[in-house]
């Protein structure tokens, strides 16, 4: 029993980690119709400067900042590389933010350096016990900040001015256009935010095990989940989220005994195998739009 | 110039079979280089007077190639024209067919494995065979690859764009965990096993011989393999297999509308493009002489988007431009430290390292060749072609 509830709020820890990534991929694919590959790099690269400012500022102000600059990364990335791309074929957008992503990661990667950098978050490997059963604080705060974040980020998008008009955006360019609406800045902003997303879960990734030269594959991880999801949809991301860290926690506490044959290490890429078995099902992903084919 | 030819008797049958591979040369008229007479004039290979004087001063270069520079630059080149079959293929599913594959280093591992598994030493530690005939494992190792691919493509028939992207994203890491945990035929983690051994009418080509020595037989051996791959390949995009990636690259329901079957042409074109990616696993790996099943990594993959797109998206020349590209380039790089002194030629030291400098090339000249040049170094030097073509004129 207490290895099956530490597996769920584990399985849920690492989800929400993969929730907010999940949502920068959405938010980002909503408004620009593109999957970003250089999440990966928004996400180091914010959580590298939380591990060298939080020795003088403290762990919470230094995630703001680190939240603050990859939020601005994100935009001047869009505003340099991405916006004079505009109506080239998506294909060719993807693979410019494949380059970006490698670009930035290995200058973080100098900053990095050889040894594992820690975040100095304040729950380390501590326990609580909770109706007897000793769980990890790190994943329960996890989840409950991802939690407020992803609340907040629903507000936004239903009761702001400006998340109507990056919803309006999403759904016609054009006509959100002869609106009045500012396709630059949603563009700008959704990546802002996926930014500023990025980091939060790279910070949350970081707890425990530090950061090195390897934390970037994590955020690749929320792949399966947007494609759980559905690639535009948030609600989604939130479940294909929690669905991809739930199965990777339950694969990796059970697959020993069960199906030892599958090797070492098979929950971390357990996802993959789900997200193939889903798309064979459901080739938009449980909650995308179909696209409607025309001619 | 204003005098027209007049067409002579001839039936086509006739005309082909004179024509092939050159085009006919009696009939087309003198100095006006863009008219043909015949269909098989238009679609011959080498189409041009000056492309054959071109291709031919190529080719005896590249035959001359090993009495010309050392066996270090030999090995390299060797390793450029394996990539180039790669590179090929993943221009076949991606360039020609419009199906964009990050998944190529999954099947680039499953043709470098097989070989290396059918050729291998039967009382070693890995697995083995024990069959070194070159053609025997190559042929396997493509098939193998090929037959990966064909399990691949219900999920291309299903998905679309970047849904397959990121799906044959998930195959690299699957195809990563396989090859880790697999020990007993790829060697493990770390450790790896040796490459496939080659050995063509019993001659062993990867030892030093009596007239050549091992990386001048590796060598000529790549490059008559990437001749026929490269023929193949244009003769493959040429006909109605091409045209069929094509259109279904440039409006897939539309090619479905006049009667191309997407599903039958997608899995024609996963198909293709593993074997190709098989056999050029199994030649890479047969000039490094070793495997290491961390090698086949979603960065392996991304080295073939950057040679395809640097060469030249649905180009044959362009992709075997890029590959050479791609694989000579770290060879350049390392030359940096003695010019530049703040780049530092090991990993460990501060400041920047070559890797470190090769890595952001990679990225920096993916953006660079998208934004400024699409169709690649292909596209450059028809910029240049046509600059001289119409000379004095502007256009």
């Amino acid at each position: 029993m207490t290895e099956f509830l530490q597996s769920v709020v584990g399985g849920l820890g690492n989800g929400s980690i993969y929730v907010l990534l999940a949502l920068g991929f959405v938010i980002i694919y909503k408004s620009m119709r593109i999957v970003s590959f250089a999440q990966p790099a928004l996400m180091v690269a914010g959580t590298v400067l939380v591990s060298y400012l939080v020795g003088s500022v403290g762990f919470w102000l230094a995630v703001l900042i680190g939240i603050l600059f990859a939020a601005a990364l994100g935009v001047a990335i869009e505003r340099t590389a991405l916006r004079p791309m505009i109506g080239k074929p998506v294909f060719v957008i993807v693979i410019i933010t494949l380059g970006i992503d490698i670009v930035v990661r290995v200058i973080v990667n100098g900053f990095i350096g050889q040894e594992v950098r820690q975040v100095g978050d304040p729950w380390g490997l501590s326990t609580v016990d909770i109706f007897g059963f000793p769980l990890q604080q790190r994943y329960l705060a996890m989840t409950i900040v991802t939690a407020v974040v992803v609340t907040a980020l629903l507000a936004f998008y239903r009761y702001s001015r400006l998340g109507l008009a990056m919803r309006a955006a999403s759904v016609d360019q054009e006509a959100a256009m002869a609106q009045g609406i500012s396709i630059g800045v949603v563009f700008a902003l959704s990546w802002a935010i996926a930014g500023g997303l990025a980091t939060l879960a790279g910070t949350f990734a970081a707890t425990g095990a530090g950061l090195d030269q390897g934390t970037w594959i994590i955020a690749l991880k929320a792949l399966p989940a947007i494609i759980l999801g559905g690639l535009d949809s948030v609600n989604g991301a939130v479940i294909g989220g929690l669905t991809v860290g739930l199965v990777e926690s339950f694969v990796g506490a059970y697959q020993d005994d069960l199906a030892p044959w599958l090797g070492d290490n098979f929950a971390a890429v357990s996802p993959y195998v789900v997200m193939l078995l889903v798309l064979l099902v459901r080739p938009y992903g449980l909650f995308g739009t179909p696209e409607v084919e025309r001619v | 110039m204003t005098t027209t030819t007049p067409v002579t008797e001839t039936s086509d049958a006739e005309v082909r079979q004179r024509s092939w591979p050159f085009g006919s040369r009696r009939r087309r008229p003198a100095g006006r280089p863009l008219l043909y007479t015949s269909y098989a004039q238009d679609m011959a290979l080498l189409n041009t007077r000056p492309k054959r004087i071109a291709v031919g001063a190529i080719l005896l270069l590249a035959v001359a190639m090993p009495f010309l520079v050392t066996d270090d630059l030999l090995a390299l080149l060797a390793l450029a024209c394996a990539a180039s079959i790669g590179a090929i293929g993943l221009n076949l599913v991606t360039g020609y067919a419009g199906q964009v594959s990050l998944g190529h280093a999954f099947f680039l591992g499953i043709g470098a494995y097989t070989a290396a598994v059918i050729s291998g030493d039967p009382d070693g530690r890995t697995l083995g065979f024990g069959i070194t005939s070159l053609p025997v494992w190559l042929l396997a190792a493509g098939l193998v690859a090929g037959l990966a691919g064909l399990v691949v493509s219900p999920l291309a028939s299903r998905l679309r764009g970047l849904y397959l992207a990121v799906v044959t994203l998930g195959l690299v890491f699957l195809g990563e965990h396989i090859f880790r945990e697999w020990s007993q035929v790829t060697g493990g983690v770390g450790v790896g096993r040796t490459g496939p051994v080659p050995e063509l009418f019993g001659v062993q080509l990867n030892e030093n011989g009596e007239i050549f020595t091992r990386d001048q037989k590796l060598y000529l051996t790549m490059l008559i393999l990437l001749l026929i791959f490269a023929l193949l390949a244009r003769n493959i995009a040429r006909s109605a297999v091409g045209r069929a990636f094509s259109a279904v690259r440039d409006r897939d329901i539309a090619a479905e509308v006049i009667g191309v079957s997407l599903t039958r042409t997608k899995m024609v074109a996963f198909a293709v493009s593993s074997f190709y990616a098989g056999c050029a696993g199994a030649l890479l790996y047969t000039v490094t002489g070793y495997v290491e099943p961390g090698a086949f990594n979603l960065l392996l993959s991304v080295q073939y988007i950057a040679m395809i797109l640097i060469g030249g998206v649905a180009t044959i020349s362009g992709s075997i431009l890029g590959a050479f590209f791609i694989t000579l380039l770290p060879r350049v790089t390392r030359e940096l430290p003695s010019l530049l002194p703040f780049i530092s030629s090991t990993s460990g030291a501060g400041g920047i390292s070559v890797f470190q400098v090769e890595a952001v090339l990679y990225g920096l000249l993916i953006i660079g060749f998208l934004i400024f040049e699409p169709r690649g170094l292909f596209g450059i030097w028809i910029r240049a072609r046509n600059y001289w073509k119409a000379w004095p004129f502007s256009y």
